[in-house]
């Protein structure tokens, strides 16, 4: 059967055919569909891990009992999981383990463009790149064999363009596979140097072997056309250079680590001339290079081999942009006109929105966070200063205070979401008590890892299938991480938002204010919008201030207006409002 | 046949990856191979959104070079503006009557360009308009607007009817399956 399938669907189709057994990830886009795809399959145990290093143990694990096992995540997520990926490269595979990143070349969002394929050589083991949701399919079955095949974890590396794009797939079947059981066997399974020794000869065995498997595997293909230009390249980046070199020479590679390197000899020697066309790093560039090509004169081909010199380092690629680095993109027709940005905005009714005023109004230096709550950065509200990555406000905070003492702490405070704070701002905060830091942290409480589009997390009580959970309840869990002084409150509700924030900068030690709302996407309970009462409204704009999206100004008339089709009745504007305008629709005149 | 792009822009939350998926579908239905791509993620918080559809006998990239869309269809007049450069000489822009205002317009820190329109067609650009907001209330919904454009896209595509009303019906909920048809065809009138 055939259908249209994203790439991130068709790993999770082809997991699923391979009869995957488990998969623990945590949501990241654009890895993220894969695991929601996932969750499906009533023959898979799937879950949400609390990040993205419990996800590769627990795949681990599950690999250790002979099961075939999985984890997904988003190239930084990768960099959470390093720890256990190195181990697992030493250790090896009992049944097949793949671990697939999602990387983002031009950062549609993200915080960097990391070229993850690098993991896969630092850790050695081996990297395949599909260029289309059949390869995404077909490689994730076959990345199973692979790993068992060879004893190792497989990385399966994909972009957001293979992952957010749809093609036409031909499905297979599920061939189930029964975890063989746990046998215990410690120089295997336990890293200790005496046994790491040993493990790093066979990795570098398994490397060799690996390469030359490369060398005929069907993947790696030769698609003989013009002598005159040889192209070699990977995942979606192949597709890029076919739209623009047709009929040339290609050596497409889906194994990328280790390369084959008889293959690319074989490949250079036949052609006149040499592109390597690959979206982010110089990943191929370099390994081929390394083979000795390039040094005119002292190689046997004096060839030379064009890589990122013509194909931009920074951003994604796609079609123009190579067009554009080997000088073939012609004029455009029409020209784009400079038009207002629209850069994405917190929902209306977001219970951030009121934490971000208060913080804004009492000129706070905040240490922020990834997530939704991330946007309050943005004008009006600007409220945050700095962001490194998830979990990094709460010592980003503390280390202001370690530097500058206990002033800076008096304005400063950490913004942190709930899932954020699970996944790693927890740490941070023990950190905090434990060294005696004077600090402020406030958990946005949503109740829902909103970002990522709405994944339950521990705190919500509610698994990755909807099924009821035991919940990880937020305040107990601070109390007894040693924070003395907490208070929950409702982040709608603004003076009492911005009195909780001035009593916990001034007290002495760690305090944690838990803003406990709901994502207004996850409840839906809007009420009825709001009007302005143009004969109350004086035209002061204290409501612009919170950047709601439903309000605008009437410059003809200079009063406020709220658009009844994205108002949902939070109030919050209503309390700022010196005059009582906001009402509900019965006030309009 | 060559390859048909159609580059398709809006808003967060106008539907927009959901047209997209309905071409593309609609094109395999007519035996075509196809490709879409669009970024998930900020599409719920009111941002741009872009999504390129391609379809033809074998479609290698699923993005499109610039210069080379048969036709931008926009969800939003000011929207279009950003993506001129994709469109291929001769190529049409089917625009949506409707504005949608970012926060930079809503705070007066930047101006709506009220003439946008006019200012696309300067520059020779072949330009539909589509009622959307008025044929979708037509038809019993705005929420039908997505449907609406796609009869008026169908127009300069080269897929059968039945098989756009086909793909149509199989994504929409069952109970608006005849409200969404009659969007297709009002559009496709308009
Ligand atoms: C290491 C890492 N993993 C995953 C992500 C993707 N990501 C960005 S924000 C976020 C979670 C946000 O949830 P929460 O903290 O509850 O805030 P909300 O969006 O609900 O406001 C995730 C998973 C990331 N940026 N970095
Ligand atoms: S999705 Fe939820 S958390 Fe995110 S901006 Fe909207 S209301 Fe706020």
């Amino acid at each position: 059967m055939k259908k249209l399938l994203s790439g991130n669907e068709a790993v999770a189709r082809g997991a699923w055919e391979a009869g995957v057994n488990v998969v623990s990830a945590y949501p990241g886009t654009p890895s993220t569909e894969i695991l929601e795809n996932l969750a499906k399959y009533q023959e898979i145990y799937a879950e949400l891990a609390t990040n993205e290093k419990v996800g590769l143990e627990v795949a681990a694990g599950a690999s250790f009992a002979g099961a075939r096992a999985l984890t997904c995540m988003k190239h930084v997520g990768l960099n959470v999981a390093a720890d256990p990926l190195f181990s697992m490269a030493y250790i090896g595979a009992s049944g097949g383990f793949v671990v697939v990143s999602a990387d983002d070349p031009g950062m549609h969002s993200s915080q960097n463009e990391q070229d993850n394929r690098y993991y896969a050589k630092m850790a050695k083991i081996p990297c395949l790149e599909p260029s289309d949701s059949q390869e995404c399919l077909e490689l994730t079955r076959l990345a199973f064999d692979l790993s068992e095949k060879f004893d190792t974890p497989v990385l399966l590396r994909l972009t957001t363009r293979i992952s957010h794009s749809k093609g036409v797939v031909e499905l297979g079947e599920r061939k189930e596979h029964k975890p063989a059981g746990y046998v215990k066997n410690i120089a295997k399974n336990i890293t200790i140097p005496a046994h790491a020794r040993k493990m790093h000869a066979k990795v570098e065995e398994r490397l060799k072997m690996l390469a030359e498997y490369g060398e005929s595997f069907f993947y790696n293909r030769i698609e003989e056309g013009d002598r005159k230009l040889g192209i070699i390249t990977s995942g979606i980046s192949y597709q890029y250079a076919k739209d623009i070199f047709p009929g040339v020479s290609y050596l497409k590679l889906s194994l990328t680590f280790p390369i084959p390197q008889k293959l690319i000899a074989g490949f250079i020697n036949s052609v006149d001339e040499i592109y390597v066309i690959e979206e982010n790093d110089t990943f191929l560039e370099e390994q081929i290079k390394a083979m000795g090509y390039q040094v005119k004169g002292q190689s046997a081909f004096e060839k030379e081999i064009t890589g990122k010199s013509k194909v931009p380092i920074l951003g994604e690629l796609d079609p123009t942009a190579v067009a554009k680095g080997f000088g073939l993109q012609k004029e455009q027709a029409y020209q784009n006109i400079q038009v207002p940005g629209r850069p994405p905005v917190l929902c209306p009714g977001c219970p951030h929105r009121g934490v971000f005023f208060a913080l804004n109004k009492l000129k706070l230096t905040v240490a922020g966070d990834i997530g939704c709550y991330t946007l309050g950065m943005m004008e009006p509200l600007n409220a945050i200063d700095t962001v490194i990555c998830m979990g990094g406000s709460v010592t980003a905070a503390m280390g202001l205070e370690k530097a500058l003492g206990v002033e800076m702490a008096q304005r400063t405070v950490a913004v942190i979401g709930d899932s954020t704070f699970f996944h790693s701002g927890i740490t941070g905060l023990i950190d905090m008590v434990y060294n005696n830091s004077q600090g402020t942290l406030i958990i946005l409480d949503n109740r829902i890892t909103a970002m990522t589009g709405h994944q339950e997390n521990p705190g919500t009580g509610k698994t990755l299938q909807g099924q009821e959970a035991p919940i990880v309840d937020l305040e107990p869990l601070v109390r007894s991480c040693g924070v003395k002084h907490i208070q929950i409150i409702d982040p709608l509700n603004l003076k009492q938002t911005e009195a909780a924030v001035k009593e916990a900068i001034n007290n002495p030690g760690v305090s944690v204010i838990i803003a406990k709302s709901p994502c207004i996407l996850i409840e839906k309970k809007f009420q009825p919008a709001l009007r302005v009462d143009e004969d109350k409204c004086i035209g002061c704009k204290l409501c612009l201030k919170l950047g709601c999206p439903a309000i605008s100004f009437d410059k003809a008339k200079k009063k406020s207006h709220i658009d009844p089709l994205y108002c949902i009745g939070c109030q919050v504007c209503a309390q700022l409002c010196p005059k009582g305008a906001m009402g509900r629709g019965e006030v309009v005149k | 046949m060559d390859t048909v792009n159609i580059l398709i822009c809006g808003v967060g939350g106008q539907g927009v990856l959901l047209a997209g998926d309905i071409i593309a579908e609609a094109a395999i239905a007519a035996g075509f191979d196809a490709k879409k791509s669009e970024v998930h993620g900020m599409a719920q918080r009111g941002g741009s959104v872009v999504s390129h559809v391609r379809y033809g006998q074998k479609v290698n990239s699923p993005l499109i070079r610039q210069g080379t869309a048969d036709v931008i269809l926009s969800f939003e007049e000011m929207e279009t503006a950003r993506y001129l450069d994709f469109l291929k000489s001769g190529g049409t822009a089917v625009i949506n009557r409707q504005q949608v205002m970012p926060m930079t317009v809503a705070t007066g820190a930047a101006e709506y360009p009220q003439d946008i329109v006019e200012q696309i067609k300067k520059q020779g650009v072949k330009v539909v308009v589509c009622e959307g907001v008025k044929l979708a209330e037509q038809a019993g919904s705005a929420k039908t607007i997505n449907i609406v454009l796609l009869g008026a896209l169908s127009k300069h595509l080269n897929l059968p009817a039945e098989k756009w009303i086909e793909t149509i019906a199989g994504r929409v909920p069952p109970k608006t399956v005849e409200m969404n048809k009659k969007a297709f065809e009002l559009g496709s009138k308009g």
